[in-house]
């Protein structure tokens, strides 16, 4: 029996056990890349746009940091400005979740035993769990060229933007690999790897904002700090230009070796344990978490503090660009049609902040739907059991978690719009406009993002089963209408279904109270409903 | 007084499975109540109705006079609850979750609290997700035992225990009924309930089989005999109520009803008894009797 043994009957079982889950996300990220790309190529019709859109990138040091670096006026090179980053992210975390699940969390819940006193080697589990991740970022990768040459992008150009797009998965899910020897548990291994690609991400961002622009003007060089990034080496790759084929041997080289670090440190460790032992908790609790409200903030206080943070610093960006609106819109004559569409007779700068706005609160409202699923794996996992055999009523316990939810999101569009008011009055000296245009108009849309949430609850309360289907289609579906209905010229009556259409589009319109007071009863109404289901099923119980 | 906890013709299905099947339970205030059955025979649904976590379709529940579905959070102010499995927060550290669960109930004893956590040997700063199941089941026990309520209901709480801990276990439960609280403990563990429990009901299939004290629940089954005699004893094997009668030399083995007991006895002293041991049933013996699993014969035990 050698250290191996058992590897390719292991790799069968991850892959039965993610037939699901691995496809998802494979299909995630094809819609994505299609999502990004079919945009871009409606936008940038003519040689003139795309010069312009280029040039208008290489030069604004905010469109260097959260779009990439300029790499030309070819069709690709815009759309892997666009979204390269966004794709590489999604790949790397469904790497390294692939590689926790099948190993740390196979420790935690005790399969992992099983296999170990089975037939198979010491390496075998975390040889099959890599196996299964480089695959599934293999197949990501396949996807991703496949959707570029649909769009009619060059074939050698499609084909390394796959193989990049791999690469940055298969370096995620080797990093997971090692966090997942290293950390004391696997909730710590997966914040660990999503840690590593958000410094790769900081890496590439701090790198492209210190480069200088190329000499044709519509590229950037970008600074030491960008290749030191796997996600900064994919977006040098310069695939649709001057294609980078050492890029590929960068992060072959980075994975391999990754991933023989972890292997030698599988034997360093037992079982269910890091090299890092868990810190000791507090003796007592401390007097505010003994309570429902106690217990449902230290329940929500992470996720909401990284996405109040990550909306926080996107909103500063977006106010800061707020200086150059004219000159943004100015680059595709679609774009300026859409968005002077959403409101006649406003200024540029308006629309600006209504568009801006708009996208990123409905991105905010991802937050809720994150937060309110826990309340259904409270749930699932048991823990809600010993809650309500204490004196708490169903009813309490639901809408506690409900009320930190919404504060939450109130605080992340808070953080969103008031960002941007800083960045905008910073930048430009004139806060009034800042705070009508980037706070007013993130705020307005609190309504519609208690519709989202009220609607989560409902699903929680009367199909648990499909709460989380329920909760991230109507993110998804308010997301894609938002975005991309202006643009593909959707019926107005399939944007109605979204809450976010309704929203007025401030501050290019007037606050108009009536949709928003609507909203609010819809919302209010899902939960009273929700409640009465909630006080009368049976829960869901484990074991 | 009045009973702290009954049930009569308690059902519950889930689609097509009758998880309970006219269970009629009857707990009175402080004693301590076994609550004895093989996995799946309905221990922990009947404890979720009791708690109100689960929904009942027919017959009738009062739990400390009130409906448990209906009274829940008063209820529960009034009882503890220490489920079989216990899921905790991973993040949170023991000492924490101890006092989440104490505080939700509405306070707990802060003596008590100590003297527990000594005395089950936890370490309350290690955070929930690293403990073992028996560590998990030390924190629930401690924040049940550490409350002030007039009831526990125990679902197979020392499943996770080592027998030292066992030992604190039976111990905890003895002071509690000491003090006059009242214990539904729910087992498979036969040696717990016969070290706990003043009365037992016997649950199988959704239905209660068998319910009284353990005294009186030995009569319903066969004790062990063994003796010697000066003359051999003719015709026992054919006396009524004589079971598995076994011979080596003047030793005599059998078993026999309670109900036959004195004529096997009388029949016995004719012969000139020398030496008789009578060895009362086992919980383990009468509960297999109500699985329908035959209980080989003491003698035959080889």
């Amino acid at each position: 029996m050698t250290a191996l043994t058992g590897t390719g009957r292991l790799i069968r079982l991850a892959l039965r056990r993610d037939r699901v889950l691995l496809p998802t996300w494979i299909v995630v990220i094809a819609g994505l890349t299609a999502a990004i790309g079919a945009s871009v190529v409606g936008l940038y019709g003519t040689v003139e746009e795309r010069f312009a859109a280029a040039s208008f990138s290489a030069a604004n040091v905010v469109t260097r940091i959260f779009d990439g670096p300029a790499a030309g006026t070819e069709l690709g090179s815009l759309v892997l400005m666009e979204g390269y980053w966004l794709l590489a992210v999604v790949t790397g975390l469904m790497g390294a979740q692939a590689v926790v699940r099948h190993t740390r969390h196979d420790e935690e819940t005790g399969r992992a035993e099983l296999i170990g006193a089975a037939v198979v080697g010491r390496r075998a589990r975390l040889a099959a769990a890599l196996a299964l991740a480089v695959g599934a970022t293999l197949a990501a990768g396949v996807a991703a060229t496949l959707v570029l040459l649909a769009l009619e992008l060059p074939f050698v150009g499609a084909l390394l933007a796959g193989a990049t797009l791999a690469g940055n998965g298969a370096v995620f899910a080797a990093v997971a690999a090692v966090a997942a020897q290293v950390a004391a548990s696997a909730r710590a291994a997966n914040g660990s790897a999503a840690a590593v690609i958000g410094v790769a991400f900081l890496l590439r961002a701090v790198g492209d904002a210190l480069g200088d622009v190329g000499e044709d003007g519509v590229s950037v060089v970008s600074a030491w700090p960008s290749w030191v990034s796997p996600i900064g080496w994919g977006q040098q790759a310069r695939a649709f230009e001057e294609p980078r084929w050492f890029v590929l041997l960068l992060l072959g080289g980075a994975a391999t070796i990754l991933a023989a670090a972890a292997m030698s440190l599988v034997g360093r460790r037992d079982l269910g344990a890091g090299l890092v032992p868990p810190r000791p908790g507090p003796r007592r609790a401390a007097p505010w978490l003994a309570s429902t409200l106690g217990l449902a903030w230290r329940l929500h206080r992470g996720p909401l503090l990284g996405w109040a943070t990550a909306l926080g610093v996107v909103g500063v960006a977006f106010g800061i660009v707020g200086e150059s609106a004219d000159e943004l819109f100015g680059l595709s004559e679609d774009l300026t049609a859409a968005i002077e569409g959403m409101a006649a007779d406003a200024g540029l700068l308006e629309l600006y902040f209504a568009f801006t706005t708009g996208l990123l609160a409905i991105a905010a409202s991802g937050y809720v739907v994150q937060a309110l699923l826990r309340v259904r794996t409270e749930e699932l996992q048991g823990r809600v059991e010993a809650v309500l055999a204490t004196a708490v009523s169903r009813r309490r316990w639901l809408l506690v978690h409900l009320l930190v939810a919404s504060a939450g999101l109130a605080t992340v569009l808070g953080l969103l719009g008031g960002g941007g008011a800083v960045g905008y009055g910073l930048v430009t000296g004139d806060w009034r406009a800042g705070v009508e245009g980037m706070l007013g108009g993130a705020m307005v849309h609190l309504p519609a993002g208690l519709v989202l949430a009220s609607l989560l609850v409902f699903a929680v309360a009367v199909h648990p089963r499909t709460a989380a289907v329920v909760g991230w289609t109507g993110f998804g579906v308010s997301f894609v209408f938002g975005q991309l209905g202006a643009l593909f010229e959707l019926p107005q009556a399939v944007l109605n279904l979204s809450p976010f259409t309704h929203v007025p589009t401030v501050p290019a319109e007037p606050v108009t109270w009536p949709p928003l007071v609507v909203l609010t009863a819809i919302a209010t109404a899902l939960v009273v409903v929700a409640v009465a289901v909630h006080d009368r099923r049976d829960l869901v119980l484990a074991s | 007084m009045t009973d702290v906890i009954r049930t009569a013709g308690l059902v519950k299905t889930f689609g097509a499975t009758r998880a309970l099947d006219g269970v009629d339970l009857q707990v009175s205030p402080g004693e301590v109540h076994g609550f004895l059955g093989p996995n799946g025979a309905g221990k922990s649904t009947t404890m979720r109705i009791l708690l109100g976590l689960l929904r009942r379709d027919a017959g009738e529940v009062r739990l400390l006079g009130g409906d448990p579905w209906r009274d829940a959070v008063d209820l529960h102010r009034r009882l503890a609850y220490v489920p079989g499995d216990v899921h905790l927060w991973p993040n949170l550290s023991g000492g924490e979750a101890i006092d989440l669960f104490g505080a939700l109930r509405g306070g707990l004893d802060e003596r008590r609290r100590a003297d527990l956590i000594e005395r089950f040997s936890l370490d309350p700063t290690k955070r929930c997700g690293t403990y073992s199941k028996g560590n998990r089941q030390k924190v629930a026990l401690i924040a049940g035992f550490a409350s002030d309520v007039e009831l526990y209901l125990l679902d197979e709480p020392s499943s996770g225990l080592d027998p030292l801990m066992t030992q604190t276990f039976n111990d905890v439960v003895r002071e509690a009924r000491d003090a006059g609280r009242t214990v539904l403990l729910s087992s498979h563990v036969l040696a717990e309930v016969e070290a706990l429990g003043d009365r037992v009901s016997i649950i199988r299939d959704g239905r209660i089989v068998e319910t009284g004290t353990l005294d009186e629940l030995r009569h319903l089954t066969r004790s062990t005999i063994e003796v010697q005699t000066v003359q051999p004893v003719p015709g026992l094997a054919q006396l009524p109520g004589v079971h598995g009668l076994s011979a080596e030399g003047d030793r005599i083995r059998f078993e026999v009803e309670p109900a036959e007991l004195d004529t096997v006895l009388a029949r016995l002293s004719r012969a000139g008894v020398t030496a008789l041991t009578c060895t009362p049933p086992t919980l383990e013996e009468l509960f297999l009797r109500h699985y329908d699993v035959t209980v080989p014969a003491a003698g035959s035990r080889r």
